[in-house]
């Protein structure tokens, strides 16, 4: 690992000012001299493993602004500070009760030991598993811009079949973020150059031409809390999570799914798919196929082709186009007969 | 300054008797580090340059000096001395390291010790009482004869402790789920599940 100054910055003010002084504007934050931590769970790993190289720690757990930690619950939403932990905002009573398919989100990822230590912030904001990109013998332009793609005829067996380049098909593998997306959260940043707020689903960046850059970020920016806007009809959503096993473990596929019903007909679907595409997904093309629909197993395989409709395979991931499609088709299904 | 607790309060294990002898060995840069400190321009931080660490594990005061890039895991095992706390993945992923900070159970493989300063660590080591009285949780271990190799167990035991004051054992699909993050290569699990149902309702309420 490569030797690092550790910082503890009292407030977010003096995290910024650190952050620009030790990076530039063209810096991406993923690969700049000085970077944040939070939880540490996913950058403490990547410095392990030579992945991820800063020299310089900024330790956003001591700063003082008490919103950073809380949760709060308005008429116009839910407000996570950036560092509320993820077991604190799963077991939330008032999370569980407006926004189940948020619960579910985070009560199935990782571990109980990582979810004390995981911030939501840091959770949003993980890299992929891509096992080319965490070792670092490989081709990888992610990690290395321009040195090839060793997954492309590697094993990609859980990579991304929504998404993809011809430059990278590492999969977002997330899970607190499908159900962000669709629910329409915001995210709150501050920087060198002010607050603003991001759109969840502007947040990520698709792979393209560049897949080391993997968001809207700046350098010197920081998450300070996302924001997600009251849907009363949020409390019949849920989060179906497949994976090789029943626990610890990323999805092979997943689906965040919440309906706004009139009777069984659909007035308003939000669906999220994980564990299939390179960024949070929203599958749209799935949404409009259900509305004014009556939801039926018929319609939902429906919505799910049209999910899948752009899936583009490789060798060893056909299979999550499939899976995808069931999950979604029993997510909506058990979606549709919640007591809400 | 607080004495490494490993000198003063034990006898003469060999385990404790190396756990004295880093300590004292660390002594020397940490005093420079802790003059720099006093000084009243704030230095600027320098890379490589050991950080003078405060950490409560188990109840007794520790100072460490330690490059940045230790772990927690590292710090307790390598710097103060204390192997109970095992190292299974180094990467987040079985659970062996698994301690308590400040009440919660973590991984302590996947923080850098530097960013526990000022907090309560608590292993394996700490977990019986000073008349040597096993932990409710440690006796459960042992009367459902909950591991094999032994490996994973002090991590085992710590997350258990963290499942049930989290609230999370209320059922055997509950520990089964909350306990997920630590896997027993021996494979030990229905005795692990047996074990934390006894410790529960012995520890309920206390
Ligand atoms: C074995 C294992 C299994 C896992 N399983 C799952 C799973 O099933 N589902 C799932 O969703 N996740 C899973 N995870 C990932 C885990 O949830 C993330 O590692 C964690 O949420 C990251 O949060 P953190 O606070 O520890 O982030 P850190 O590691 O501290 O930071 C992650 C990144 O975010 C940046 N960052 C952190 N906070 C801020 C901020 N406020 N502003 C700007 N930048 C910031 C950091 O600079 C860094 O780049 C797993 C992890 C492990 C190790
Ligand atoms: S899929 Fe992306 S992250 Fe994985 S090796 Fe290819 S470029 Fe790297
Ligand atoms: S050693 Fe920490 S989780 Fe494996
Ligand atoms: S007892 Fe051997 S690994 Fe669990």
């Amino acid at each position: 690992m490569r030797p690092f100054v550790y910082e503890q910055p009292a407030d977010i003010s003096a995290a910024v000012a650190i952050a620009s002084r030790f990076t530039t504007n063209d810096d991406q934050p993923t690969r700049a001299n000085a970077q944040f931590i939070a939880g540490g769970t996913n950058l403490a790993d990547y410095m392990k493993l030579g992945v991820a190289e800063p020299n310089r720690l900024l330790d956003l757990n001591r700063l003082k602004e008490s919103g950073l930690r809380q949760i709060r619950v308005t008429d116009d939403g839910i407000r996570f500070g950036a560092l509320v932990r993820m077991g604190e905002a799963a077991d939330h009573a008032e999370v569980k009760r407006r926004y189940p398919v948020i619960a579910d989100s985070l009560r199935l990822a990782a571990s109980g030991q990582i979810r004390n230590m995981a911030s939501l912030a840091g959770n949003i904001l993980q890299r992929t598993r891509c096992e080319y990109f965490r070792e670092t013998s490989w081709q990888c332009n992610k990690r290395v811009p321009g040195s090839g793609c060793a997954a492309m005829e590697g094993f990609n067996r859980q990579h991304a079949v929504l998404g993809g380049s011809d430059a990278c098909i590492a999969t977002y593998h997330g899970d607190f973020a499908q159900a962000l997306i669709a629910l329409d959260a915001v995210v709150h940043a501050e920087g060198s150059r002010g607050a603003r707020s991001i759109p969840f689903a502007k947040l990520h960046r698709q792979p393209g031409d560049t897949p080391h850059i993997e968001t809207d970020l700046a350098a010197d920016e920081i998450i300070t809390a996302i924001a997600v806007p009251a849907v009363p009809w949020a409390r019949r959503s849920l989060y179906l999570k497949i994976r090789d096993r029943e626990s610890y473990a990323f999805a092979l596929a997943s689906a965040a799914v919440a309906l706004d019903l009139d009777g069984e007909t659909v007035r308003e679907a939000r669906i999220a798919l994980g564990g299939v595409a390179t960024v949070p997904w929203r599958a749209g093309a799935a949404e409009q196929s259900l509305q004014g629909k009556k939801l039926d197993e018929t319609s939902a395989e429906a919505a799910a082709d049209a999910a899948f409709a752009q899936a583009q395979p490789r060798q060893h991931n056909a299979f999550k186009i499939e899976l995808g499609k069931r999950t979604l088709v029993r997510a909506l299904l058990e979606t549709r007969d919640m007591k809400a | 300054m607080s004495q490494p607790s490993a000198l003063s309060t034990n006898g003469l294990s060999r385990r404790k008797f190396m756990a004295g002898t880093v300590s004292a060995a660390a002594a020397a840069p940490l005093l420079a580090s802790r003059a720099e400190a006093a000084t009243p321009v704030a230095a600027e931080p320098k890379l490589r340059q050991p950080v003078v660490t405060s950490l409560r594990i188990n109840e007794q005061p520790y100072e460490l000096s330690l490059d940045t890039r230790t772990s927690l895991l590292d710090a307790l095992r390598d710097h103060a001395g204390l192997t109970g706390t095992k190292k299974g993945c180094d990467h987040g992923q079985c659970g062996a390291c698994t301690v308590l900070v400040d009440g919660k159970r973590v991984l302590s493989c996947l923080s850098f010790a530097v960013m526990n300063e000022g907090k309560d660590i608590t292993t394996v080591e700490g977990l019986a009482s000073s008349d040597g009285k096993l932990h409710p949780m440690q006796q459960a271990f042992i009367d459902h004869d909950a591991f094999q190799c032994g490996y994973c167990t002090p991590g085992q035991i710590l997350s258990a402790i963290g499942c049930v004051n989290e609230g999370h054992a209320e059922s055997e699909n509950d520990i089964r789920e909350y306990m997920s993050g630590n896997i027993c290569r021996c494979a030990a699990y229905p005795n692990i599940v047996a074990a934390i149902l006894q410790a529960r309702d012995e520890t309920k309420g206390a």
